[in-house]
């Protein structure tokens, strides 16, 4: 920086360093359930003082009422959402933040190219990329989030959308927006080519997330997190803003990381993830009554199963999102604490992809109050199902799918799951025997030491939980 | 390209890494809050927003000014706020029972 520096800009700057220490050391801080919220606050900490360090650069005079009504209105509906969603809904509030942030990354953007675009000198090649990458990756960012919160909203269908020539088409789109980007730093154009890569972008952030089913929906969350800190890198790089670009760095690293976390705990890469349209199998494909493959089932009734479970030393729970669908994990803890109650020893078996973000099952289970040290990870669960008396498969089917480890021939072969049939006894709490998510059949419902016990998860869990009273 | 540049992006690279590093060491419990987290730190665009929008002669006019505004603070206080309230529910509560496995 050869060009002459305020001392108003230089503390801006320091602050700026303060808030750059304080997101890395919130972030580090997160490692433990026990330091985790106090690095939140440190993080929050953080974010005010890059606030108010930037209202000394701020013309209040001029634009108080982009403060009131911006700033005020975006806090007022910001805390208020956070605060009435359900747990259950979090993914898409997630979704609908991130989003957020990329139109705004796109519109910092876009003012920046407004404002070059007028000044009596050029901008150079550097900047004008840099616009254009955080207008179209925050562009994508913003409508991608959108229709992932439509889906996980249930508004528009979870299932993949798909429609002959659908990579063709985006190929073609993608390219498109390469060439109006170029044209733009180009400098060819500039204008139009700008806004036809920003409405480009935006397209192409629907149309690749329309194929997405909902079980895929951690992944996509994640990768559009990472686009979103990405955006707000080069929102940086536009601005010329370190803090910005640390910031933007750290996300889109933290992001990509867990986009290939989940991508490894399905074994599928992302690619696939992208472009499969996995579990485009719709509408119960297979038999639906009596066996997917026709092979005999052992139903059982709340009895049975409460008195095995009373009579049980080691318990695993294994909670899938029908378990979070029927709103069933307050109840599960119940049985949990009865069962606790009588000496059983109770663990919960938690798959890396169970839920609609990484890790959502686990706050599922903590909101009801279920202890962290029960939530196991499938590395540390799966070498104790051989000594479990009894597997409750609860809401969760494909990743439980001995097919998975066997079964060569099956879409999921390969894919990591928990070895609940190696426990002693497996019971699968179902509403009926329809195949899960990905359409396909599991030969777990039809091992001799499975017990199925059909119905509503809440309700089922309820009649268990009042039988072991009794027993 | 500028030695301004080259700065930028050997802070953009070196943050990038210190993410990978510091990220890595969450536990799968956490990592919803941990993506919430994060989704509340790239609120910072706000300072991006607000430089743009804030100012004597807005480039993007009245409602755009507003909205990039708002669209930028929704993020940082409903991200915020989310994550604090999951944060809270973890517990380590375990009843009563000695041994219990704590990792």
């Amino acid at each position: 920086m050869t060009e002459s520096v305020s001392a108003l800009d230089l503390i801006i700057d320091a602050a700026y360093l303060v808030t750059s220490i304080c997101f890395i050391i919130g972030l580090r801080l997160l490692s433990n359930p026990k330091s985790a919220r106090l690095g939140n606050t440190i993080s929050m900490i953080g974010m005010a003082v890059a606030l108010v360090a930037t209202g000394f650069k701020l013309d209040f005079a001029a634009a108080w009422w982009v403060l009131v009504f911006g700033l005020g209105l975006g806090a007022a509906v910001g805390i208020y959402s956070a605060r009435a969603v359900k747990m259950t809904a979090m993914p898409q509030m997630v979704a609908l933040f991130n989003g957020a942030g990329g139109g705004a990354a796109a519109m910092v953007a876009t003012a920046e190219f407004l404002r070059q675009g007028s000044a009596a000198t050029p901008a150079s090649w550097d900047n004008a990329l840099a616009v254009v990458l955080s207008s179209v990756i925050g562009s994508i960012s913003f409508t991608g989030s959108i229709v992932a919160f439509l889906k996980l909203q249930e508004l528009m269908t979870g299932r993949p959308i798909t429609y002959p020539a659908q990579q063709v088409v985006n190929a073609l789109l993608g390219i498109a927006i390469v060439a109006a980007s170029i044209m733009t730093v180009a400098g060819y154009m500039p204008l139009q080519a700008y806004f036809v890569a920003l409405a480009g972008a935006a397209i192409l952030g629907v149309l690749f997330v329309l194929p997405i089913g909902g079980a895929d929906m951690p992944v996509i969350i994640s990768l559009l997190n990472s686009f979103t800190g990405l955006a707000a890198a080069m929102t940086g790089f536009v601005l010329g803003n370190n803090v910005l670009i640390i910031s933007g760095a750290l996300v889109g690293a933290s992001g990509t990381l867990l986009t290939m976390m989940m991508g490894k705990a399905m074994n599928r890469s992302i690619a696939n993830v992208l472009f499969g349209a996995f579990g485009k199998v719709t509408t119960s494909s297979g038999g639906v009554a009596a066996g997917v493959t026709g092979g005999p089932i052992r139903e059982a009734t709340a009895d049975d199963v409460a008195t095995m479970l009373a009579y049980a030393k080691h318990v695993v729970v294994v909670p899938g999102y029908g378990m979070a669908v029927a709103q069933a994990q307050h109840s599960v803890r119940e049985l949990a604490d009865q069962l606790e109650k009588r000496g059983v020893d109770v663990k919960y078996a938690i798959h890396p992809v169970a839920g609609r973000m990484p890790g959502h099952m686990n706050v599922l289970l903590a909101e009801a109050n279920v202890p962290y040290p029960a939530l196991y990870d499938m590395e540390d669960i799966n070498p104790e199902f051989p000594r479990t008396d009894v597997a409750l498969v609860i809401g969760a089917n494909d990743v439980t799918n001995p097919a998975a480890r066997n079964v060569p021939s099956s879409p999921i072969y390969g894919m990591p799951i928990l070895d609940v049939d190696k426990a002693q006894n497996v019971v699968v709490l179902k509403r009926s025997m329809k195949p899960g998510f990905a359409g396909i059949d599991n030969p777990l419902y039809e091992l001799p030491n499975t017990l199925m016990l059909f119905g509503d998860a809440k309700a089922s869990i309820d009649k268990l939980v009042s039988a072991v009273k009794t027993v | 390209m500028s030695a301004h540049l080259l700065t930028e992006l050997t802070v953009f690279v070196l943050a990038v890494f210190v993410g990978l590093e510091v990220i890595s060491k969450v536990p799968t419990t956490l990592h919803t809050p941990l993506m919430s987290a994060t989704n509340a730190i790239h609120g910072i665009v706000l300072v991006g927003a607000l430089l743009v929008a804030v100012v004597a002669e807005p480039r993007l006019g009245l409602v755009p000014s507003v909205l990039v505004v708002f669209l930028a603070s929704l993020n940082v206080f409903g991200g915020y706020v989310v994550t604090q309230r999951m944060l809270a529910m973890f517990k380590a509560r375990t009843p009563s029972k000695d041994g219990a496995p704590n990792r």
